[in-house]
């Protein structure tokens, strides 16, 4: 069935090929994510996540193939999907509310109804006491909360996420991937990471990009274990099972891509 | 003083002048080659309350108001056609460098042909002077804006001025500054240089009537410390300027 004529599925990317130059990036590369779904891809450098997420975000058009969201041929700007980069890119100038709100105020919407929905999105983060704080003055951790709190300021249906948590240090690493799920709600995501673990934590599935575009593995993700238990069933011997799989299909696809 | 030796800057200043007054009455140094600065500093007040300052002051400082204003607005629109469009940067590029490289003073002599000795000629230079520098700053500062930002707005669906107004020129707005710091004291070069190529009033005037017909040298002086004045007061305008912008931008 066509993702574009399919009322359930927030992303459908089908028989998607693009380059860069002479450089394939991705070659007939199909997946769907259905609403509310969290989706983790894993790869190698080079493999195509980002420009993944960016053909999702409609940033960049496929060279084949189409990319819907909810239905309809991707586009940037779409107020129902929301996107965070590995560097939190706010404004320096603008307070932290101010870089909350300002999905909203691109599309028009009040001053003052932007900076309430702002304020709920960073409640939502648990940052609502950064709100009137500068960008420069936050830790790492802080800078991508407010990120995702911007990604979710219009309650989007679809939330990508390219590395977002790469640049900070273990331990708020971990407390993002055990919390994102909840933090994220409803919403469908589509999570582009290196590490194994984190994909395993935050998704329902997690896929392994291959060099050249293609899926090599496919492999059940801890989104719907709860919470408090998901870390626990990470580090058991069915949890290491599934790193190992993935760290092998990883492993794989690199050397593939060393000899390509 | 404190002991680790730093000297304020108005001691250090106090400090040179007193330097300055003891040489000059030991030397025994003829004033109309250098007055003492109490001397100096007594024509200074003199020439204030005698309204010949105000009369020479007010003239300059329209020139510069108006051509320092005139090149700013003119070089920042230029800048930022140059900085957002590559096509128009590659055709005007090479003639903006060849005009950044022609010593604008040096075309005073045409200006007061083609404008006449009245305050025309001079806004003409100030504005020339300004306009370059500004032109300059702004086109590197509006060109290298942060790709992710760039990105951003797009993934936002910012329009093409939203992504101007909102992203772009907040982002360039200390490389603009820049560029009006070094215009706004070029701007004070511009009209004095102006001013002593022809004129009946202006600070530059001023300075070649001392020096002159005058023989005034402590009113030659007090004309020179009254343009610097007016160089520290009119960088010190862009300063407040940038610091009122980034309280809009916030």
């Amino acid at each position: 069935m066509s993702g574009a004529s399919n009322s359930n599925t927030a992303l459908a990317i089908e028989h998607v090929a693009h380059a860069f130059g002479t450089r394939a990036v991705l070659s007939n590369i199909s997946l769907s994510i259905t609403r509310g779904e969290s989706v983790a891809l894993l790869g190698a450098n080079g493999t195509g996540k980002t420009t993944l997420v960016r053909l999702a975000a409609g940033l960049i058009r496929p060279d084949q193939g189409d990319v819907h969201v909810a239905g309809t041929p991707a586009q940037a700007g779409r107020p129902d999907v929301g996107i965070a980069f590995q560097d939190a890119r706010l404004m320096p100038w603008r307070s932290v509310a101010r870089n909350v709100s300002l999905p909203l105020e691109i599309a028009g919407e009040d001053r003052r109804a932007a900076h309430t929905a702002a304020i709920a999105a960073l409640a939502r983060m648990q940052a609502e006491h950064l709100a009137d704080r500068a960008p420069a003055d936050l830790s790492g951790g802080e800078r991508q909360r407010v990120a995702l709190a911007r990604a979710l300021v219009r309650n989007p249906a679809l939330v990508l996420l390219d590395e977002p948590f790469a640049a900070l240090d273990a331990l708020t690493r971990t407390r993002f991937d055990e919390q994102l799920p909840e933090l994220v709600g409803g919403a469908a995501i589509l999570f582009v990471t290196h590490d194994i673990g984190e994909a395993l934590l935050v998704a329902d599935r997690v896929l392994v990009l291959a060099p050249g575009g293609g899926i090599s593995l496919e492999v059940a993700g801890l989104r719907g274990t709860p919470q408090g238990e998901r870390r626990a069933v990470l580090m058991s011997p069915a949890g290491a099972a599934r790193q190992a799989q993935l760290y092998d299909a990883l492993r794989t696809a690199a050397s593939v891509a060393h000899h390509a | 003083m404190r002991s680790g030796g730093r000297i304020s800057p108005l001691l250090f200043g106090a400090a040179l002048l007193l330097v300055w007054e003891l040489a000059v009455r030991l030397s025994g140094a003829p004033v109309f080659l250098l007055p003492a600065p109490s001397v100096v500093a007594l024509r200074f007040a003199q020439a204030w309350s005698d309204g010949t300052m105000l009369r020479h002051l007010l003239p300059t400082v329209g020139e510069i108001l108006a051509g320092g204003l005139l090149g700013g607005a003119l070089g920042l629109a230029l800048g930022m056609l140059l900085g957002l469009s590559g096509a128009a940067r590659r055709i005007a590029s090479p003639y903006l460098v060849a005009a950044q490289s022609t010593p604008i003073l040096a075309l005073g002599p045409l200006l007061v042909l083609w404008f006449g000795p009245g305050a025309a000629a001079k806004i003409a230079i100030c504005t020339l002077i300004t306009l370059f520098p500004m032109a300059i700053a702004t086109l590197i500062a509006v060109r290298d804006t942060d790709r992710g930002l760039l990105e951003l707005s797009r993934a936002m669906g910012g329009t093409r001025w939203q992504t101007l107004v909102t992203f772009r020129l907040p982002a360039a707005r200390s490389g603009i500054f820049v560029g009006a710091r070094i215009a706004a004291t070029l701007a004070v070069v511009g009209a004095i240089v102006g001013e002593w190529l022809g004129g009946s009033a202006g600070l530059g005037v001023l300075v070649n009537l001392a020096r002159g017909s005058l023989f005034d040298t402590p009113l030659l002086f007090a004309a020179l410390i009254q343009i610097a004045l007016l160089g520290v007061a009119a960088y010190g305008s862009v300063v407040v300027a940038e610091r009122l912008s980034s309280r809009l931008i916030k």
